[in-house]
């Protein structure tokens, strides 16, 4: 078992991205990993408070990591703007040690210290390098084969800093799909931006990033698309309808966390996956890959069920005697 | 000669006003890397919003060096940037060019010259404000807090936010809003925080 600390982010705890919070979950037993949340995090803060007050978003991102240093365990989260954030915060005190000095008085008025160990993870990074896509093929027992998958990195997971992957020609999610038995379908635009918050103050630039990813992910011929980011799924599924409206297109893309891609894959109940939660269906898309999985939960949970009874019975006969 | 060449009008005459300015971007974290420059302009090659920018990355670094603050801070250039990466990934002289952004969106803000026709600071605030009053973001306080100010400040129709209905529906009807915000118990801890940060003078 892998033990990690756990930092969901605002949106996969309860908000527009609860799906991508609760299909983590459901894969964690299936790679026996434990992800330990993180006790009474706060927001990361993300672009919006480093863009207005440069101290105190350093400050409020490095509370998480002083009371995920007492863990000792790396602190991951499946948010690629968080990876980003806590990522930066990291970065910048151990760049400048005036601003240092000046975080860790802030955070002494509440208590806490940080010493600057906490290596901060992205979710599909620690599976991809921890787990690996060896393991993860050994453990599919419902490949997905025929499914045709674009493969969208987003902008904050192999950037800004040379990660674990190649920053202008990233591969790993590619390989991930590939490894689960879909194929990986030809997506140019893999790691342009989606439009991010920028989707709020400024609807009809962000709307023209989304129509270019959709459009270039529909004319490499995928079926669907899969992202590691809570906001570009947002965008793109929700706002996928004033797109087409927009620019007259015809696309009809379901997106999916690479979890619930990675769950569907290894027999987890769909349910457990919150399919449901997308605005653009995948229900016909995964329709016959569901009801496999359905079937496979349904069998190995009836087996669990007849092994505990039939031990049940045993341990009956053994007391009898 | 050329290096004797007379003045033209376009050549740059930089005011001590405009060295300070200079100075000040280069003293924030991250600023000091326009010294090193070259003008490739691959940033701005490869911004997806740099047809929206009033000036584009290249000539933005370019102003600064030239010293004019008020060009660059009063520019909407930063306000559209979606914090991609994309420049900074991609400049051969690894200048930061998004956390220059970031950095011109604080100076903006800090001189009270951010420009009228952008909401995106708004949204700033009510994505800070949130956080300092329940320690997390709650999506749909802080788009409601977003919305309601832009409408009573002019900067958007009411009528236009129609369109907005059914996305909000979609998602309120598959359990993506939660109506009530969840505040963590350290909420004081963040006010505290932001508080000790103010009195330590680090808004730039």
């Amino acid at each position: 078992m892998k033990y990690y600390s756990y930092f969901p982010g605002c949106s996969s705890s309860e908000g527009t991205a609860v799906a991508y919070g609760l299909s983590t979950q459901a894969i964690c037993g299936p790679l026996e990993m434990e992800l330990v949340e993180l006790e009474d995090w706060n927001c990361c803060g993300t672009t919006p408070y480093s863009s207005t007050d440069e101290l105190a978003s350093v400050a409020v991102a490095t509370r998480n990591l002083a009371l995920a240093e007492k863990t000792g365990l790396d602190l991951v989260t499946p948010c690629s703007a968080c990876y980003t954030s806590l990522n930066r915060a990291n970065s910048q005190l151990r760049q400048y040690p005036d601003l240092r000095d000046k975080v860790n008085d802030c955070l002494s008025s509440v208590g806490l210290e940080y010493k600057g160990t906490v290596r901060v993870r992205h979710l599909f990074e620690v599976i991809y390098n921890d787990i690996g896509l060896k393991v993860i093929e050994s453990k599919v027992v419902n490949p997905l084969s025929e499914l045709k998958v674009a493969a969208y990195y987003g902008c904050q997971l192999v950037r800004p800093e040379p990660g674990f992957d190649n920053t202008h020609n990233p591969q790993s999610l590619d390989e991930f799909i590939v490894s689960l038995g879909a194929e990986s379908t030809p997506f140019p635009l893999k790691d342009r931006c989606c439009g991010s918050s920028l989707v709020i103050p400024e609807v009809d630039i962000a709307l023209g990033l989304i129509h270019k990813l959709l459009e270039s992910a529909d004319s490499g011929g995928a079926q669907c698309m899969v992202t590691v980011c809570p906001l570009c799924q947002t965008n793109l599924d929700a706002y996928q309808a004033m797109a087409k409206g927009k620019f007259g297109a015809k696309y009809s893309l379901p997106i999916l966390f690479f979890t619930q891609l990675l769950g569907l894959a290894l027999g987890v109940e769909p349910k457990a996956l919150a399919l449901d939660k997308s605005i653009i269906s995948a229900e016909r898309v995964l329709a016959r890959l569901t009801s496999k999985a359905t079937e496979w939960a349904t069998a190995t949970s009836e087996s669990a069920i007849e092994r505990e009874s039939s031990l049940r019975t045993k341990a009956l006969l053994k007391g009898g005697k | 000669m050329n290096s004797v060449a007379s003045k033209t009008s376009d050549e740059v005459v930089m005011t001590a006003e405009g060295e300070e300015f200079l100075e000040e971007v280069c003293s924030i974290p991250g600023g000091e890397s326009v010294r090193w420059c070259i003008q490739c302009g691959m940033c701005s090659a490869s911004c997806p919003n740099v047809a929206q920018m009033d000036n584009s990355l290249r000539r933005t670094i370019a102003l600064i060096r030239a010293g004019r603050r008020h060009d660059v801070l009063t520019s909407n250039t930063m306000w559209v940037c979606a914090s991609c990466y994309l420049c900074t990934a991609r400049c051969p002289k690894e200048v930061k060019i998004t956390e220059l952004m970031h950095t011109l969106e604080r100076l903006a803000g800090y001189y009270g010259l951010t420009t009228k026709r952008t909401t995106t600071a708004t949204m700033y605030r009510a994505f800070i404000d949130s956080i300092k009053s329940n320690g997390r973001v709650h999506e749909l306080g802080m788009m409601t807090k977003y919305y309601l100010s832009t409408v009573l400040a002019l900067k958007v129709n009411p009528f236009s936010l129609i369109k907005m209905l059914p996305l909000a529906l979609n998602l309120m009807s598959r359990g993506r809003m939660t109506i009530k915000p969840t505040k963590i118990k350290g909420a004081e801890q963040i006010k505290t925080i932001v508080e000790r940060a103010k009195a330590l003078g680090g808004v730039k």
